[in-house]
């Protein structure tokens, strides 16, 4: 008898400091709330609410957001990141992973997704130990914008909201701007899928890299190559999951991980709204093309390199409703932190299965369970 | 010296087997030095035969045909299909006249949850001129959404000629279009989807992006009568390319296409695209 009401005060003590430990953590929580919450991430924003809301963050988050200045556009606006990361409690090197979005710019859904995955992490990375932990290991490069010129243009006016390029002045004897920067990385440049036109909405540029945008990508990735484990490029539209290369006769040399880890993320994906995504090679599924940032990635040496490409499948196409923006982010959150998680436990936990951790955590509760009833001779 | 480093890299990403191909390296050059020759690699040499892998691009551009011409056969203010998935496909070359595409599909109607499943046989022809693709498609159940009544009621709203609509950027910047606008939405989708049909290869891929422009005019013949500015868009070359189309409504009727014309899109002195 007393040795039973003794467990059941130890337990109800348990239970007491247990609510006030997740009270604290609720409170920063709202903290960390209040700095993205007067923001609407379920509109689409113009450059300067972007630029305005990626101050906020790194202020609202110091321990977690910095912000670094990479390079300059055509037209000498700042190309921005927010780098989010933990410090690691043993000191050790950081690898990294890289998101980009907007590099076309009427594909307003993927800035919209960067700002998404940016405020998904800070709101949820105190109370997800998962979460904790990869950012203790991995910093975490995300540019909202990199063809900021092609956005604001598309921003201009009704007639604008469809350009994809940069804006880049016309070549000598022409009279059309921009550049597609998605054909100006140096990966096979010019080779295939790219227009030597510079009218054309495919215009790969004059030579690799020749744009500013492209080449401060692939400057500042190119410094930390040996330390980043995956590249993301963000687009839309088409519902995919490419991955390389856009050359028809060229294969990575992991092309069966790539795909397996791909479907993995689709599968993910489907599960959060029941949009369906296509695994493949952009020559499999979508079309031939060469000089893409994900070719890029892969050829450098960054062994996880996708481009996603987000909603719709043709009804609205670029134009997507405001009103689908969280369900499309949703989506592509669970597919990029399944891609995010993979490489992570493939280098910091290799040897342990992906799940180990949640089979873990459920052993602990059953025995838990267990070891509680067992004293309080109460069935479980 | 960046791309020396890289080069190490490079071999290891080989390429398949293929006599045509060249090993390019960062640069885009070939290892003698030589610029390498853009292959103007039409997609016919690597078009595939026989059965088609359902998720590959050649059975989807297909398919995305057969959706524009049940759309020109079935598509009203309330009735539009869009392809879901692809079940099948086979293609095979016809002698002296082009490529031949068997395909199973699924199409799903517009504020439907169930879809339909369609068998077409799609003909690309070859020759001198660029000639429009000719399809055959049955489904189970095209009509199976009861879209009479709204119909109905549009057209005599409409019919009446005192205010003429008259409507700008459908869907608008934010994808948004005010919902008594959506019927001219669709409608305006079933007439690109005559251009689009019409304008199609196995080397494109068509999507309505937006209206620009729909202005109704004065009722003729007991047809609601339309002019109207679209803006295609073509996925491979990822062109935003302008059509005027002039046509007529009524539920007995559907949707005819009066006059078609592309426009060249002079957008700050840029070059007029040249037509198909």
């Amino acid at each position: 008898m007393e040795k039973e009401t003794l467990t059941f005060w130890i337990l109800g003590w348990f239970l007491l400091i247990l609510s006030g430990v997740l009270e604290t953590s609720n409170s920063s929580l709202v903290e960390s709330l209040e700095s993205t919450q007067g923001y609407d991430y379920s509109k689409y924003h113009s450059m300067d609410e972007i630029y305005r809301w990626m101050e906020d963050v790194k202020q609202g988050n110091p321990e977690l957001v910095s912000s670094a200045v990479y390079g300059h556009t055509y037209e000498e606006r700042n190309i921005t990141l927010l780098k989010l990361g933990l410090e690691n409690p043993e000191g050790r090197e950081k690898k990294v992973i890289w998101v980009d979005c907007g590099i076309h710019a009427r594909e307003w859904i993927a800035p919209a997704f960067c700002q998404w995955f940016v405020k998904e992490i800070v709101n949820s990375y105190k109370t997800n130990k998962k979460l904790e932990q990869m950012l203790q290991n991995l910093d975490i490069y995300v540019t909202p914008v990199i063809n900021v010129d092609g956005y604001i243009f598309t921003w201009a006016n009704d007639s604008t909201r469809l350009w994809r390029k940069s804006r880049s002045t016309p070549p000598p004897g022409s009279s059309c701007y921009g550049v597609d920067l998605n054909r100006n990385f140096n990966a096979n440049w010019g080779t295939v899928g790219v227009s030597f036109d510079s009218c054309a909405n495919t215009y790969c540029g004059k030579s690799p890299g020749s744009e500013p945008e492209a080449q401060a990508v692939m400057d500042f990735v190119g410094k930390m190559v040996n330390q980043t484990l995956c590249f993301l490029t963000i687009h839309s539209a088409g519902q995919l999951i490419l991955l390389p290369y856009g050359h028809p006769e060229i294969s990575a040399p992991n092309y069966d991980e790539l795909v397996s880890v791909g479907e993995a993320a689709a599968a993910k994906m489907k599960k959060v709204h029941g949009m369906g995504y296509t695994v493949g090679t952009s020559p499999q599924i979508l079309y031939p093309n060469s000089g893409s940032s994900r070719d890029w990635a892969r050829l450098i040496g960054i062994p996880f390199s996708y481009t996603f490409e987000l909603r719709d499948k043709g009804e609205f196409s670029h134009l997507l409703p405001e009103e689908q923006i969280q369900p499309a982010c949703e989506e592509a959150y669970a597919g990029a932190l399944s891609i995010i998680t993979y490489v992570h436990e493939k280098t910091f936990n290799s040897g342990t299965l992906p799940n180990a951790s949640v089979f873990g955590v459920a052993i602990m509760i059953w025995s838990s369970v267990m070891a509680v009833s067992l004293t309080t001779g109460v069935m479980v | 010296m960046f791309y020396l480093c890289l080069k190490p890299l490079l071999s290891r990403d080989k390429p398949t087997r293929d006599k045509s191909s060249t090993l390019l390296t960062p640069e885009g050059q070939s290892p003698s030095g030589q610029e390498v020759i853009v292959q103007e690699k039409t997609e016919e040499n690597v078009m595939a035969t026989g059965e088609l892998n359902i998720n590959h691009y050649p059975a989807r551009r297909a398919a995305q045909v057969v959706q524009h011409y049940l759309n020109t056969r079935y598509g009203s203010p309330y009735r539009l299909l869009q392809l879901h998935k692809v079940h099948r496909g086979n293609a095979e070359d016809v002698a002296d006249s082009g490529r031949k595409y068997e395909l199973e599909i699924s199409v799903q109607e517009l504020n439907g949850n169930t879809t339909d499943k369609c068998s077409a046989e799609i003909l690309f022809p070859r020759g001198e001129q660029q000639r429009s693709p000719q399809v055959q498609a049955s489904c189970e159940e095209p009509l199976k959404i009861n879209t009479k009544a709204q119909e109905e009621a549009l057209y005599q709203q409409y019919k009446m000629n005192s205010g003429l609509l008259s409507a700008q950027h459908l869907p608008d910047s934010y994808g948004h279009i005010e919902p008594d606008m959506k019927p001219f939405w669709h409608l305006s989708i079933v007439a690109a989807s005559f251009v689009m049909l019409n304008e199609s290869s196995e080397n494109t891929l068509y999507n309505m992006a937006q209206v620009a422009n729909i202005t109704q005019l004065a009722t003729e013949n007991d047809q609601l009568k339309f002019d109207s500015h679209i803006l295609l868009h073509e996925m491979v070359s990822q062109e935003i390319i302008h059509w005027k189309l002039l046509f007529t409504w009524s539920p007995p009727d559907g949707v005819k296409v009066l006059q078609m014309e592309q426009l060249p899109h002079r957008h700050e002195g840029e070059k007029p695209l040249n037509t198909n």
